[in-house]
């Protein structure tokens, strides 16, 4: 180890004797972690979408690296690009696109998440939104007409309604089965679709302890039980829970979106009440909403009280009484 | 010199928009367009211009008591003139501003000047000061409202001169556009701020030595 800082005060340094526990868990084991877990529902959308997902995917990684590297470098920063993180901000933000937008707006957008939403906040842990949802806010209000209406479906060079819309009643079209769904031979983004290759990637991240199972559980349960309740056309709990769980972008937000450890809460508690509010809001949005999906403005909207969610859900100290204020 | 000064003083270094960061309103709402933010700087410079002069000439005879009142009944007078004169000359502009002219009464750069400056200073330097704010401001607006008109448009004063296959921004000329291109325009104003100061400290730095040396070769 070389000394590259001064330490300010050696006084607040207290070194016990050995031995010392030294954790693996370190941000670049963390983020290549995630980027395999990421590989299953990689390989689908190019098997259903074609050579252009993966074109897409190379496009998002390529411009999210670059520009990390340039605006370190612009900055005088230390060049941080190997820890994985620009690469897998551009891989989920080519996961939000559909296979028929253009290179450059995913370009675009991956630029905008690292340049502005990351680095502008002071680069990786920084972050107050995550930055490939939040770059895709961003697409969808500069180029609308990319982002939303008829996707193309697997296989084929047919465009069609998604799933979500026909459910809401905003287009027409014939609603895919519940297996299509599974497996991802359904309209979409890149790589929302597979609802089995998406959940193999999150059992392999919880297995792993990468992620906490609460964030996806209490994310999926809230959704499930509010669509159940209020989803159905005919009165209440005449709703579909399934449909909305496996339909979407729901299981790829909670398990890769909802899960980033900068925006989202330390505590235990604070990560199931953070699931929780994201299923609410999604829920909110896809019955009542303008929109069909509601999952990646939850997810924004949930990252902006995660200070408020951390400090409400501190653990209490044993043998410590909690002051009062 | 002193006119020159505080003329100066209201563009760069105490520049309304993207130095005190007042008045924002106008900034975020009417800069869509470059034309748009043309008529509003031309009629921010005239009332803050006006008011300036008449709230100088009547300083000594406000009471101080009740000086914001009067100062908003000058305002408001020659705002009430702004928006008659622009609804007659540029009715299309005046329809796009909308409410923004009538709000010049309580945009905080012309309340504030008149508190800050007009009440205190002699006639000529408060049109030295309301010229020079009136300009700054907008130049900042003008400079705003390119960044957004092109990415968002792909065009500047209405003439579209991007390719054709530049599909522009929509996003730049909604609200958000108007947040993020204010925080890069008020960093660069920040980060040009930083380097002129740095740049000066060395030179008068250097002019002693300068002098040293200039006395040892002589």
């Amino acid at each position: 180890m070389e000394e590259k800082k001064a330490v300010p005060s050696f006084d607040k340094l207290i070194v016990a004797s050995s031995p010392h526990i030294r954790a693996a868990e370190t941000v670049d084991r963390l983020m290549w972690q995630v980027i395999i877990a990421l590989i299953p529902a990689a390989a689908v959308s190019v098997y259903f979408f074609g050579i252009r997902s993966l074109v897409l995917m190379l496009v998002g990684v390529a411009s999210a690296v670059l520009t990390e590297a340039l605006v370190q470098k612009a900055l005088k920063k230390e060049i941080t690009i190997a820890d994985g993180s620009a690469a897998l901000t551009g891989l989920l933000l080519a996961f939000n696109v559909p296979a028929n937008a253009p290179w450059w707006m995913v370009a675009v957008g991956a630029a905008f998440a690292i340049a502005v939403v990351k680095q502008t906040f002071g680069g990786l842990g920084a972050n107050f939104v995550n930055p490939a949802l939040a770059a895709r806010a961003f697409m969808l209000a500069a180029w609308p007409q990319h982002m939303t209406g008829r996707f193309p479906v697997p296989l084929d060079s047919i465009t069609a309604a998604t799933p979500l819309a026909i459910l809401k009643g905003t287009a027409t079209g014939t609603l895919p089965s519940y297996l299509d769904l599974f497996i991802g031979n359904v309209g979409g983004v890149l790589g929302e679709t597979s609802a089995l290759a998406l959940l193999v990637g999150g059992a392999y991240l919880i297995w792993q302890k990468v992620i906490d199972w609460r964030t996806p559980a209490g994310f999926i349960g809230t959704v499930a039980l509010l669509t159940w309740i209020f989803g159905g056309k005919g009165g209440l709990f005449t709703g579909d829970p399934l449909y909305h769980v496996l339909a979407g972008g729901l299981i790829l937000g909670a398990f890769f979106m909802a899960t980033d450890y900068v925006t989202s809460p330390i505590t235990p508690k604070g990560r199931l009440i953070f699931g929780i509010g994201c299923g609410f809001i999604t829920v909110l949005i896809r019955l009542w909403g303008g929109y069909p999906e509601g999952v990646s403005y939850s997810i924004l909207l949930m990252n902006l009280v995660v200070p408020f969610l951390d400090r409400w859900t501190l653990p209490r100290v044993y043998g410590v009484t909690r002051a009062r204020a | 010199m002193n006119m020159l000064r505080t003329f100066y003083n209201g563009i760069v270094p105490e520049n309304p928009t993207l130095r005190l960061v007042i008045g924002m309103c106008p900034v975020l709402a009417v800069t869509t367009a470059v034309v748009n933010s043309v008529w509003m700087g031309l009629a921010v410079i005239f009332v803050l211009t006006a008011s300036n002069i008449l709230i100088s000439l009547l300083r000594k005879f406000i009471p101080d008591k009740i000086r914001i009142p009067c100062f908003i009944v000058v305002i408001a007078t020659f705002t009430t003139i702004a928006d008659l004169v622009l609804a007659a000359v540029q009715p299309d502009v005046h329809k796009i501003l909308g409410v923004f002219v009538p709000l010049i009464v309580v945009n905080c750069i012309i309340l504030g000047r008149a508190e800050a400056f007009a009440s205190k200073n002699p006639v000529h330097l408060a049109l030295a000061d309301g010229v020079g704010m009136g300009i700054g401001f907008t130049l900042a607006i003008m400079i705003l409202a390119s960044i957004r008109e092109i990415l968002g448009n792909g065009s500047w004063f209405g003439i579209r001169f991007m390719p054709a296959g530049f599909e522009p921004a929509t996003v730049m000329i909604l609200p958000p556009g108007a947040f993020v291109s204010l925080g890069f325009l008020l960093g660069t104003m920040n980060l040009i701020t930083a380097r002129l100061a740095a740049r000066n400290s060395r030179s008068t730095e250097r002019v002693p030595s300068h002098a040293a040396d200039a006395g040892l070769e002589g």
